[in-house]
């Protein structure tokens, strides 16, 4: 079985986020990239799969050829093989997905993982958008999986506890926290990823069919009041949350 | 265009979300701004209080019927909801930002070809048009986005829109019975945490840190929460340290939250727990450390040894709810 792993490569969430200067992106200058968290525990699991039930894996970007970066540590975490989807225009999250369907179609995987989120534009959605457009079966947020010959069964979370979900092949997993521990690429990982070679690819233009308009710092907050230093400051923090922040 | 907006009305054990009055809201104070027409949608087995829904504007709802719809399949979803697009010819769909909305909308969006706008925090018109603010960057930035295709799907963050109602009382309910659901995909069973609130929903969220110093210590945390009525959350140290379950973890790689009130008790403010909460609308923190990053975002402030200090704040609050 083939099973592919779509990945991004994003800020470092310790990063200072700075607005360029045409207003609508990030400055760049200074930000280290990194694989999306997320999408750690989405090769996990593919690897897992791999060696559970054979098969072969590949991971997909969609990205500049900075995002080479993030590939070359899905082949050293012991991805088989990589794709560079090559474009650096702004897409939405739709008009990738409509790539990286296109990709996983190309490539015959039947099983797809995906982050449930990327920690850049936090969209939460180009799992479910790609699985759609492909007719696969989708279950995101997913914390635990197991699959048995085409049947899938999955725990996803949501507010307040888990659903349990059953599907089958063709299928999208977006992955959660907690699926599993990632491993380390080994030193021998590492040495093997520089060796293989990226296939890039070329693809058809962005359509967005969402304008981004502009993007600002949120407003900085006042600095709050210190209202004392130890148990005496707590009656007058009462006061204070119950007559002029009304909350309580 | 056929200048209908259509709002995804989400229901989890019969009983209507918060969340879904506050998309409802929004949607019929759209529609009167735009002049268009705003009618809802909701899939489900019995739901309670459907008609307590007729003075929040809308024309109309449906209510797609089966047993086994009570849970969220989303084949069964996906088919239903896009059924009714088409019925009522919505342009504008609302859903709300929930597990289940953030799970839904994508797939309308790819099966019907339409721009996406996830997680609004505000929506504004200018001109004809909806100009939708979000954060990215967890919280770091905002980003101002409009849809330019011909059907266009918002979800909006839970707990900031105002639920409104309005004067008329003049919703009509509709029940359609579904036939054989496509359940492909479904749920077959929800395990929920233990009477717990989630973070992701309530109103008021007391979290803590490595400030308190083992799990044994979690009780002063729940006891506030207990005492305020809100859901207990914690920093990924104490997450990553197993002492605290995932699902209450607050951040960039946790939840993000925008309560009423967020309580900080012993959590130092690092940029990614910050990019999770700093929306609240009002920040307490708890901290012996004075230059603590989390004071820089909090309303009030308390620069002292947390285990003297909350369980005067637990005794303060009880007195005051009594
Ligand atoms: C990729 C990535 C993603 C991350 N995502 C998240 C995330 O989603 N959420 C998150 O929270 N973190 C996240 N982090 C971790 C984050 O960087 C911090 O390490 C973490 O938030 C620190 O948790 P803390 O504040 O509990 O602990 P600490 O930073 O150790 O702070 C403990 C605080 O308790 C105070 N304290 C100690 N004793 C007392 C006392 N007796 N009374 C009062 N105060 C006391 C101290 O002064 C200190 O400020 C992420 C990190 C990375 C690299
Ligand atoms: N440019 C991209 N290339 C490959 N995969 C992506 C890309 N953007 C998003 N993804 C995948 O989609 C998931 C969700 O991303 P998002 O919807 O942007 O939050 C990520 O965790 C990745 O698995």
């Amino acid at each position: 079985m083939k099973i592919a792993v779509c990945i991004s490569h994003v800020p470092d969430t310790a990063a200072k986020i700075n607005i360029g200067s045409d207003g609508k992106s990030i400055d760049p200058s200074g930000v280290s990239f990194v694989v999306n968290p997320y999408d750690e525990f989405a090769i996990e699991e593919a690897l897992k799969t791999k060696e559970k039930l054979g098969g072969e894996t590949v991971a997909i970007s969609l990205g500049s050829e900075a995002s080479k970066e993030t590939l070359r540590k899905a082949l050293a975490m012991g991805i088989d093989n990589a794709v560079l989807l090559k474009d650096d225009s702004y897409r939405d999250s739709l008009s990738v997905a409509k790539a990286l369907a296109e990709e996983i179609k190309n490539q015959n995987a039947e099983l797809v993982f995906f982050g449930k989120q990327s920690v850049d534009y936090d969209n939460s959605i180009t799992g479910q958008l790609t699985a759609e457009l492909l007719g696969y079966h989708c279950i995101s947020v997913v914390v635990s999986f197991t699959l048995d010959g085409n049947k899938i069964v999955a725990e996803r979370e949501i507010e307040g506890g888990k659903e349990v979900v059953e599907t089958v092949l063709p299928a999208v997993i977006t992955a959660q926290k907690g699926l599993n521990d990632p491993r380390y690429a080994s030193l021998k990982g590492i040495m093997a990823a520089k060796k293989k070679v990226i296939e890039e690819k070329t693809i058809a233009a962005a359509v967005n069919h969402t304008e981004l308009l502009g993007m600002k710092k949120p407003p900085l907050k006042q600095a709050g009041k210190i209202i004392g230093n130890d148990a005496s400051a707590v009656p007058e923090l009462v006061r204070l949350l119950r007559e002029e922040a009304k909350v309580i | 265009m056929a200048n209908n907006i259509l709002v995804f009305i989400e229901q989890r054990n019969g009983q209507i979300k918060k969340a879904s009055l506050e998309a409802i809201s929004s949607a019929a104070e759209i529609a009167q701004k735009l002049s268009y027409k705003v009618n809802g949608v909701t899939i489900g087995n019995d739901i309670n209080d459907l008609q307590s829904l007729s003075n929040y504007g809308l024309e109309q709802i449906t209510h797609y019927k089966n047993s086994n719809l009570e849970n969220y399949s989303p084949t069964a979803y996906t088919e239903i909801t896009s059924k009714a697009i088409t019925e009522y010819d919505g342009d504008i769909i609302f859903f709300s930002n929930t597990s289940l909305g953030k799970d839904l909308a994508p797939r309308i969006a790819a099966k019907f070809d339409a721009g996406i706008a996830i997680d609004c925090i505000s929506l504004e018109i200018s001109g004809n048009e909806i100009i939708a603010q979000r954060p990215v960057f967890a919280g770091k930035a905002l980003v101002e986005v409009k849809v330019n295709s011909p059907k266009k799907i918002f979800t909006l963050r839970p707990n900031v829109f105002k639920v409104k109602t309005n004067s008329a009382n003049n919703t009509e309910v509709k029940t359609v019975n579904v036939d054989n659901p496509n359940l492909a995909t479904k749920v077959i069973e929800v395990k929920k945490s233990e009477g717990k609130l989630d973070v992701a929903e309530a109103d008021i969220i007391v979290s803590g840190g490595r400030g308190l110093k083992g799990p044994e210590h979690f009780h002063l945390v729940e006891e506030l929460a207990r005492a305020l009525g809100a859901a207990s959350g914690a920093s990924r140290a104490v997450v990553d340290a197993g002492w605290r379950p995932h699902s209450e973890q607050v951040g960039q790689t946790g939840k993000t939250v925008s309560p009423s009130l967020y309580v900080a008790l012993g959590i130092s403010g690092a940029i990614q727990h910050l990019a999770g909460m700093r929306s609240s609308k009002y920040i307490v923190a708890i901290n012996k450390d004075k230059d603590a990053p989390i004071f820089q975002v909090a309303d009030y402030g308390i620069v002292g040894d947390l285990f003297e200090i909350v369980p005067a704040l637990i005794e303060e609050i009880k007195k005051i709810k009594s």
